[in-house]
């Protein structure tokens, strides 16, 4: 009898137990989002080679950020594919991190989930105020007429990275500059095994930032100004097709393409198989793949004809890296001060100058490590010719719907099916009829 | 199972203890005997309502509501949707519910397959293997490898080898065998199902291998030597013979692959990523991509219950049909 009673204890307790561990799994006692003002939990992108050379890059940093003033930070890099998925389950659940990097064109959409601290003029002013940041990038932060839902951190812009030496084996002078000019090109440096252009066909966000410029080319926006889908547009239409027709019809992208989507392009062109890549900053990528700085060189990205600028003379979205403050944050002052270091000049030239990216602070931008001729491509294609991708809240569907949608025309075209203005209207629309409706 | 071993004991020990005292008397101790089977079962009981039971009635919850980016932060203030998701789901004229349909279809005819391949396959090897012959037990641990390598690891491992460019496949297949054009897609477009089912049977055949050479090890020798003396072949022994007596275990063997190759995550994420192509686009990955890409969790949870009602049903009509009644034993020959 003693044994039975022993044993129904034993039950009754490990159920307790089980309960109440079970419960307490929400409770604040983990640590993350907390901590009583001594430490923080910072979640960093993917803006290195790898994680590792991201954590190698920020630690230093993040430890002078302690010794500064005694807040601890806690970090940890999140690679691409996972990001936007940690950031939904972060707002969903509550439970998150203090302060994290977005990719700035997912403002809009996550600041319509009231989850990031909105930055009103008296947050501003705790991080030096507004006017410290370029406005191109300020114009990539949230819906406009709303308080931003993040700050700029990193500021990035597409451009035309050339293999400096397949282009002088197939004798050409200099980078193309107009889309026709680039297929003439393209079909020199063709042949043998080797492909003109590479693109990543089954990265959604990649497919996007291509054909959201294309689209401006052609005078087309995916959305209409009151925030409505419109992707079968005639402009849309002809700037999905063409790009896919880099490979469809002009042949100077690999069939192989179509299924890349883990920067293997980038490896093709540093193993002299692919002759060029439209990217935003790929330079460490390229060294760590065992290329010279010195043997790629950079051109602004192409357009249809004329020079860069405004309108039809886009030629790269406003990419960049955002910097956003979790509301449920415990330690609101310790987030904002850790927003004032990282966006501060010493910490703003020391960050871009390791991931290759601009400064979106104005004071910081004047340093003249950001003077070389790289980056004075893409500093000049911010200024002038960059267009942010739509600012609304359905802008993270549109890169998932219209990103799978040039995904599988590309898979089209590799497989050597027609891509024609139907089938890339009939895609088009197939991706528009899945936005939520209002 | 749990309540015999547990009755028994104080059975016992009052006989062996107090021969003369009569145990029946002592009501209160009865009671708390009969309640102990309950009670030890309680700790599953609440770990399965934590783990399974509340998730699911939230996800019900979930799927009448319209959860879209605008109220995760806070579900409670999401506004009652009533039947549009399940409405949204079930159109088939509208492209969410013609989708639906089309996946679903798709996965139907993915675990058809995959079932079918897994269970012969996992037959065939566990027959051959009754048989003692030299390296026996090395193939044996050679063909549970792949049920025991975690599967992100080994599917990814698989996503390389079917790269088109430098993939190990299209190595073996177009450039050392000859085979096919040119090197073939088999991450894209319409070869990615035939990818998807080979590293589904790769990965799922050896659970089926394992439970029937269990079940195979239950068949008395002496039946197939009597079938022999009846002049039975092989052939004849293993129709006769061998699946009769296996069909318990096949029963639930069939169920249980069934349910996982159907509900299977894994391996198409892992293998096309968050976008699969058309032609292998798996229902669990369907409805992920409902949810979690387009950030409609309401959609999403009312495709969940519509797949969870399905299982249910076909898991109700399956065992409905294949488990025999007792007479009907009886009639078999009291198997």
């Amino acid at each position: 009898m003693r044994i039975i009673r022993a044993a129904a204890v034993g039950a009754v307790t490990l159920s307790l137990v089980l309960t109440a561990a079970a419960c307490g799994g929400g409770s604040p006692a983990d640590g993350s989002g907390s901590g009583g003002g001594k430490t923080l939990t910072y979640w960093a992108s993917n803006q290195g080679a790898s994680l590792e050379v991201d954590k190698k890059v920020l630690r230093p940093e993040l430890d002078r950020f302690e010794k500064e003033t005694g807040i601890k930070v806690e970090l940890e890099v999140i690679p691409w594919s996972d990001l936007l998925n940690r950031i939904l389950t972060a707002a969903t659940s509550g439970q998150g991190p203090d302060v994290l990097n977005i990719g700035n064109t997912w403002s809009a959409s996550l600041q319509s989930t009231g989850a990031l601290l909105p930055w009103d003029a008296k947050n501003f002013e705790a991080i030096g105020g507004k006017d410290r940041f370029v406005a191109s990038a300020l114009g990539s932060t949230g819906a406009p007429g709303q308080d931003p839902a993040a700050v700029p951190l990193y500021s990035m812009a597409y451009a035309l990275y050339y293999n400096k030496k397949m282009f002088q084996d197939a004798g050409i002078a200099k980078p193309p500059a107009t889309w026709d000019e680039l297929i003439a090109d393209g079909k020199k440096l063709s042949g043998d095994g080797k492909s003109a252009l590479g693109v990543e066909g089954g990265n959604l966000a990649e497919n996007i930032h291509q054909v959201f410029v294309l689209g401006k080319q052609h005078g087309a926006d995916f959305f209409t100004p009151d925030g409505k889908a419109d992707f079968t547009s005639d402009g849309a239409v002809a700037a999905v097709k063409q790009y896919v027709d880099l490979m469809a019809a002009h042949k100077i992208v690999a069939p192989g393409n179509a299924e890349y989507a883990q920067n293997q392009s980038l490896a093709d062109f540093a193993k002299d198989r692919t002759a060029m890549v439209l990217w935003q900053t790929p330079g460490t990528t390229f060294q760590a793949q065992g290329m010279n700085p010195d043997e790629w060189g950079v051109a602004p990205a192409p357009v249809i004809s004329g020079t860069p600028g405004r309108g039809t003379g886009t030629n790269s979205m406003v990419a960049g890296i955002n910097l956003a403050v979790f509301k449920n944050t415990k330690n609101r002052e310790g987030a904002l001060k850790f927003v004032k270091f990282m966006t501060g000049d010493t910490e703003q030239k020391t960050l871009n100058h390791a991931y290759g990216s601009i400064p979106p602070v104005t004071s910081a931008q004047q340093d003249p490590a950001f003077d070389t001729p790289t980056v004075t491509v893409l500093k000049q294609t911010l200024a002038t010719s960059a267009a942010a991708l739509p600012q609304v809240p359905e802008e993270s569907q549109f890169e998932t719907v219209v990103g799978t949608a040039v995904k599988e025309l590309f898979a089209d075209a590799a497989a050597g099916r027609p891509v024609t203005t139907e089938s890339v209207r009939a895609e088009l629309d197939k991706a528009q009829q899945q936005m939520p409706k209002k | 199972m749990t309540t015999t071993a547990i009755e028994k004991p104080p059975g016992r020990t009052g006989q062996r203890h107090a021969p003369g005292a009569a145990p029946r008397r002592r009501r209160p101790g009865r009671l708390r005997a009969r309640g102990l089977p309950y009670l030890l079962l309680l700790p599953a009981l609440l770990l399965e309502l934590l783990v399974h039971l509340v998730p699911m009635l939230i996800g019900i919850v979930m799927s009448f509501k319209e959860l879209t980016q605008f109220f995760i932060r806070d579900w409670t203030a999401a506004p009652w949707a009533g039947p549009d998701n399940y409405a949204v789901s079930l159109d088939l004229d509208a492209p969410v519910g013609e989708a639906l349909l089309k996946s679903f279809l798709t996965t139907c005819l993915f675990t058809f397959c995959s079932v079918g391949l897994c269970w012969l396959l996992g037959t065939a090897a566990a027959l051959f293997m009754q048989e003692a012959f030299r390296g026996r037990g090395l193939l044996r641990a050679l063909f549970l490898v792949p049920y025991a390598l975690p599967v992100y690891a080994a599917v990814i491992t698989w996503a390389f080898m079917f790269q088109r460019d430098n993939g190990l496949v299209n190595h073996v297949l177009h450039d050392q065998l000859g085979i096919g054009d040119g090197p073939a897609f088999w991450l894209i477009g319409d070869n990615a199902f035939v990818t998807l089912l080979v590293v589904s049977v790769w990965k799922g055949w050896p659970f089926a291998f394992l439970v029937l050479m269990a079940g195979l090890q239950n068949i008395p020798r002496e039946v197939y030597e009597a079938a022999a003396l009846d002049g039975a072949g092989t052939w004849r022994q293993v129709r006769h013979v061998t699946l009769p007596s296996l069909r318990p275990v096949n029963q639930v063997l069939v169920l249980v692959l069934f349910l996982w190759t159907f509900n299977d995550f894994n391996t198409p994420f892992v293998l096309f990523g968050k976008a699969a192509p058309a032609s292998a686009d798996l229902i669990s990955l369907h409805i992920y991509q409902s949810s979690f890409q387009t950030w409609n969790f309401g959609t999403g949870s009312a495709m969940s219950v519509l797949l969870l009602l399905f299982l249910l049903a076909v898991t109700g009509a399956y065992l409905l049909l294949t488990t025999r009644s007792p007479r009907e034993r009886k009639a078999a020959g009291g198997r």
